[in-house]
C-alpha cells in the first residue's frame, strides 16, 4: 500500500487545490496516468501518478486546498490485493441466528505492513505558519536550525529576499489583476530571487545569421497549408534541444549543489500570459522530435498554458529553458535561470543587418543568441561551444 | 464578401486568442500586432482561424501586407470576393 | 526604629506570620517544632514568646492529626496556618488535604469552606537524602479545590501568606528549602502582589525559560550565562502552580517561539509536562523548536553531594538545553 502525495509541480509551487478526481476507488492506474486536476497559481494541472496499482481510496475532496506533500490517494501496489476489490460485501447475506452454523469465513484480505513513513522534513510549526503568511515556498528553503530544521528565521530571510525583488504588482491605471496573477507574481518573484541568490550565473551572447533558416522556412511554409506552417521558434527550440543533448552540462538539475545531467531533453518554453505572468512548460523529448511534432507541440502547449491546463510533468520536467523575447522586439536576452535548471537560452528579435561573410558584405536577417548558465556546473568555454553549436545547427535547417 | 462581415469574423477569431481585446477601441489603421500584443504564434493562430472560417488561403508571403486591421479586412474581403 | 536593610526569605516569612497573627485573632500556627524549637527551618523563631502557646502550637508527630486539626479549625471559623516540615512528610496528610480540605466546598454545595493555609518546605540541595528532598508540588497542583503557591522571592515569601489567609479555600504554600537563606534588599514598603499571575522575572526575545520556586535562581543564572553568548532568555516565574497562569506562559512563548521548562520535580508526569502540554495545545503554531525541559533525574534524590547535584536541574543543564534548541550546541 502506498500513498500518493500532492507533488510539487515546479520549484515555485507549495500548495494546490483539488479541482476534480479523474479516478475512483478500484480503478487500476499505471505510472503516468492522470489521476486528478489540481489548481495551482500557474494553471489547472493534470496530475500524473508516479506508480502503478489499484486506487484504494481518495483522501481529498474537490475544493480542498492543501500543501504539497499532502497524501491525495491510497494505492494498492501491483500484486497487492486491494481491499476495495476483495473486501467482503457488508451484510450481503441475511443475518444468521446465533444457533445456525457459522457462515463460511471469507479470508481477510492480506494487508501488507504499512511502509515506514518517509522522514518528514523538519519545519517548525511557527515557520510553516509564517511561510504561509509571507507566501514563502518552504520547499526551497534550507533549514539552518538544529537537525537542519527550517525555522522562522529561515522563512523571514527568504521572505525578505523575495520581497526585495518582487516588482510592483499592479501598474497605475491597469485593470485589477486576478488573484492568480498576483499569486503567480509572488511565485515567480520567489523562484527568480532564489535563482539570483543561489546560482552563480554567467552570461554569453553571439549573433546568428538566419538567412538560411529564413529562406528554408519560407520555402517550406509556401508548400504547406496554413494549418501546417512552422514558426522560426520551432527551429530555435529544435536546435537548442540538439545542442543540449550534445552538451549535457546545460541540461539537467542542480539540487543542493549536486548536478544531475538528464539524458532526455525537455525544452521549457517561456510562454507569457496575456494577463501577465509567465510559465515555461516543457516540450517533452524535444531533441528526438521532428520539427512538425515540435510545432504541433508548441501550438498545443501555448494554447493549454493560456487556458491554464497543463500536465504535471510539463511543469516539473523542463531540463532547460528557452525564451524568445525577440517577439517583443528586444535584441538581446540576459535571462534568469529557473531553478533547479542550469541553463537558459535566449533569442532576441531577428533583424536585417549588414553581415560580413568571407569578403562580402550583405544584408541578412540576424538574431542574437544568449546563454545564462550555472557556473557551478559549467564554464564559459563549454557555454561558448554550446552556443556555437546552436548557431551551426541553425545554418543547416533541413537537418533539424 | 461584406467588409463588415469580415470584420466580425476577425473579431470572433481574435477573441479566442486575445479575449481582452475590444476591436472597437483599436486604431484600424495602426499596426495590429503592436496594439494587441500578438506574437508570431498568436498571429499564426489568427491566420489559421481566419482560414478555417472563411476558407481563404493566406500565404506566408502575404503576411507583410497584413499590418493594420484595415489591411486585413481589405485583403480578406478582396480574396473572398474571388 | 532601625530597620535592617537586608532581609532573608526566612525573615520575610516570619514577618508575614507576625503581621498576620497581630492583625487577625483567628490566625494561629500549628506544626511540628514550630514553638519551642522555632520551626525546623527557624521560620517561627521567637513567635511563641511573642504570641504565646495558644497561637503558636507545637503538634505531635502526626501529620494526619495536626493537618486534620487545622482543617477542622478552618471549618470552625479559624484561619490556621499549618506548617509541615517537608512535602515528603505531607504525604501522611494527603487524605486530609485531598479528600477533605479540597472537596468540602464542592460536597457541601458551597455551605462549607476550608480557609486553611498549609506551608511546607520542598526540594533538595541540603544533603537530606531521599526521604527529605523531593519536589512533589505537582501532586497538589493536580488536585482541584486547592490553590498551590510557590514563592521564589523575598517579596512573595512575605506577601503570599496574608493573601493565602484571605482566600476562603485551602492553600498550599511550597517553600524551597534552599531559599530560606536567600537574602535581599529589604523594601522600604512591601510591594502589592497577587496570587493569580506568573511573573516575568527577566525579559528576552529568544527563548522562554519557565520555572518556579527553587529553580528560579538557577534559571536566572542560566539566563545570564546565555546573555553572555548573545541569547536573550525570558524567565517566567510561575508563582502560582494551581491554577496556572496560562495567559502569561502562552504570551511569552508566542513571543519567543521556544521554551524550556525547568522543574525540580521528576520529569515523568511533572508540572513541566503539564506546561509543555499547554504550550503544545495552545501555542503549537507559534513554536519554532521542539519544547524542552530540565527536570530532576528519575531517581530518589541521592545523599552524596556530587550525586545530589548531578540529579538536580543545574544552570549548566539549562544553558545546554537552550543551546541545543537554538542549534548553538
Amino acid at each position: 500500500m502506498s500513498e500518493f502525495k500532492l507533488p510539487s509541480l515546479g520549484a515555485d509551487m507549495d500548495r494546490g487545490r483539488l479541482l476534480e478526481w479523474r479516478v475512483k476507488p478500484g480503478d487500476v492506474v499505471k505510472k503516468g496516468d492522470v489521476v486528478a486536476v489540481v489548481d495551482t497559481t500557474k494553471a489547472a494541472i493534470d496530475v500524473e501518478i508516479w506508480s502503478s496499482g489499484t486506487v484504494q481510496d481518495l483522501l481529498l475532496q474537490p475544493g480542498d486546498d492543501v500543501p504539497v506533500g499532502t497524501p491525495m490517494l491510497r494505492l494498492a501496489d501491483d500484486g497487492e490485493p486491494a481491499t476495495v476489490a476483495t473486501q467482503p460485501p457488508r451484510m450481503s447475506a441475511p443475518p444468521q441466528t446465533l444457533m445456525s452454523a457459522p457462515a463460511p469465513r471469507v479470508a481477510p484480505p492480506a494487508h501488507a505492513a504499512p511502509p515506514p513513513a518517509a522522514a518528514r522534513r523538519r519545519i517548525s510549526p511557527a515557520a510553516r505558519k509564517r511561510a504561509e503568511e509571507l507566501g514563502v515556498d518552504l520547499n526551497k528553503l534550507t533549514g539552518t536550525g538544529p537537525d537542519a530544521a527550517v525555522t522562522i528565521e529561515d522563512v523571514l530571510r527568504a521572505g525578505a529576499a523575495s520581497t526585495a525583488v518582487a516588482p510592483p504588482i499592479a501598474a497605475v491605471g491597469a485593470a485589477p489583476i486576478s488573484e492568480r496573477a498576483s499569486a503567480m507574481r509572488q511565485t515567480i518573484a520567489a523562484a527568480m530571487a532564489r535563482s539570483k541568490r543561489e546560482i552563480p550565473h554567467y552570461y554569453l551572447a553571439t549573433e546568428v545569421p538566419l538567412e538560411r533558416a529564413t529562406d528554408w522556412l519560407a520555402r517550406a511554409n509556401a508548400e504547406r497549408p496554413v494549418t501546417a506552417r512552422i514558426l522560426m521558434a520551432a527551429l530555435f527550440i529544435k536546435a537548442t534541444a540538439l545542442a543540449a543533448h550534445k552538451y549535457p552540462e546545460m541540461n539537467g538539475f542542480c539540487r543542493d549543489g549536486t548536478f544531475e545531467a538528464r539524458s532526455d531533453v525537455n525544452v521549457g518554453v517561456a510562454i507569457s500570459l496575456r494577463q501577465g505572468g509567465l510559465v515555461a512548460p516543457a516540450l517533452m523529448n524535444t531533441d528526438s522530435k521532428p520539427l512538425d511534432d515540435i510545432m504541433r507541440g508548441l501550438t498545443d502547449l501555448v494554447k493549454r498554458t493560456r487556458a491554464f491546463s497543463l500536465r504535471a510533468s510539463e511543469l516539473s520536467e523542463p531540463t532547460l529553458t528557452l525564451t524568445n523575447l525577440g517577439e517583443q522586439g528586444v535584441e538581446l536576452v540576459q535571462g534568469v535561470i529557473y531553478p533547479p535548471q542550469v541553463a537558459l537560452v535566449g533569442f532576441g528579435k531577428p533583424t536585417r543587418r549588414a553581415w560580413v561573410e568571407g569578403n562580402t558584405l550583405r544584408l541578412i536577417p540576424v538574431v542574437s543568441l544568449s546563454l545564462a548558465a550555472d557556473h557551478r556546473v559549467s564554464d564559459g568555454h563549454r557555454g561558448a561551444l554550446f552556443l556555437a553549436h546552436i548557431r551551426e545547427l541553425l545554418q543547416q535547417p533541413d537537418t533539424l | 464578401m461584406d467588409p463588415a462581415e469580415v470584420r466580425t469574423t476577425i473579431a470572433q477569431v481574435l477573441a479566442t486568442i486575445a479575449p481582452e481585446v475590444d476591436l472597437e477601441t483599436l486604431d484600424a489603421r495602426a499596426p495590429l500586432r503592436d496594439q494587441v500584443d500578438l506574437d508570431s504564434m498568436d498571429f499564426l493562430n489568427l491566420i489559421v482561424g481566419l482560414h478555417e472560417r472563411l476558407q481563404i488561403d493566406i500565404p506566408e508571403s502575404d503576411y507583410a501586407r497584413l499590418v493594420s486591421l484595415d489591411d486585413l479586412v481589405a485583403y480578406l474581403a478582396a480574396k473572398a470576393a474571388r | 526604629m532601625n530597620t535592617p536593610t537586608r532581609i532573608s526569605y526566612r525573615e520575610a516569612l516570619r514577618e508575614a506570620h507576625r503581621e498576620a497573627l497581630a492583625k487577625d485573632p483567628r490566625v494561629f500556627l500549628i506544626g511540628e517544632d514550630v514553638g519551642r524549637y522555632g520551626g525546623s527551618y527557624a521560620v517561627s523563631k521567637g513567635l511563641l514568646e511573642e504570641f504565646g502557646p495558644e497561637r503558636i502550637r507545637d503538634a505531635p508527630l502526626s501529620e494526619l492529626g495536626f493537618v486534620g486539626a487545622g482543617i477542622g479549625a478552618a471549618l470552625g471559623g479559624m484561619r490556621p496556618i499549618v506548617e509541615v516540615m517537608t512535602v515528603n512528610f505531607s504525604l501522611l496528610a494527603l487524605d486530609q488535604i485531598v479528600n477533605t480540605a479540597a472537596t468540602l466546598r464542592h460536597m457541601s454545595g458551597g455551605q462549607f469552606s476550608v480557609p486553611v493555609v498549609i506551608r511546607m518546605a520542598t526540594g533538595a540541595g541540603r544533603q537530606l537524602a531521599a526521604q527529605h528532598s523531593h519536589s512533589l508540588e505537582v501532586w497538589y497542583a493536580h488536585v482541584p479545590g486547592i490553590k498551590v503557591l510557590a514563592p521564589a522571592t523575598i517579596e512573595d515569601a512575605h506577601g503570599m501568606l496574608s493573601l493565602a489567609l484571605d482566600d476562603p479555600d485551602p492553600t498550599v504554600i511550597f517553600e524551597h528549602a534552599l531559599l530560606y537563606n536567600l537574602e535581599g534588599e529589604r523594601p522600604s514598603s512591601w510591594p502589592q502582589i497577587d496570587i493569580e499571575r506568573a511573573a516575568v522575572r527577566r525579559s528576552g526575545a529568544d527563548v522562554s525559560l519557565i520555572c518556579y520556586g527553587g529553580t528560579l535562581w538557577k534559571t536566572l543564572a542560566a539566563a545570564n550565562t546565555l546573555a553572555s553568548i548573545g541569547i536573550e532568555a525570558e524567565v517566567i516565574d510561575l508563582r502560582v502552580l494551581r491554577p496556572l497562569d496560562e495567559e502569561t506562559i502562552l504570551a511569552s512563548v508566542r513571543r519567543t517561539h521556544r521554551a524550556v521548562v525547568v522543574d525540580e520535580g521528576w520529569k515523568t508526569c511533572s508540572l513541566a509536562a503539564e506546561i509543555m502540554a499547554l504550550m503544545a495545545e495552545q501555542a503549537f503554531y507559534d513554536l519554532d523548536a521542539p519544547l524542552s525541559r530540565v527536570c530532576s533525574a528519575e531517581v530518589p534524590i541521592p545523599y552524596a553531594k556530587h550525586m545530589e547535584e548531578a540529579a538536580l536541574p543545574q544552570p549548566q543543564r539549562i544553558v545546554d538545553s537552550v543551546k541545543t534548541m537554538l542549534g548553538r550546541g
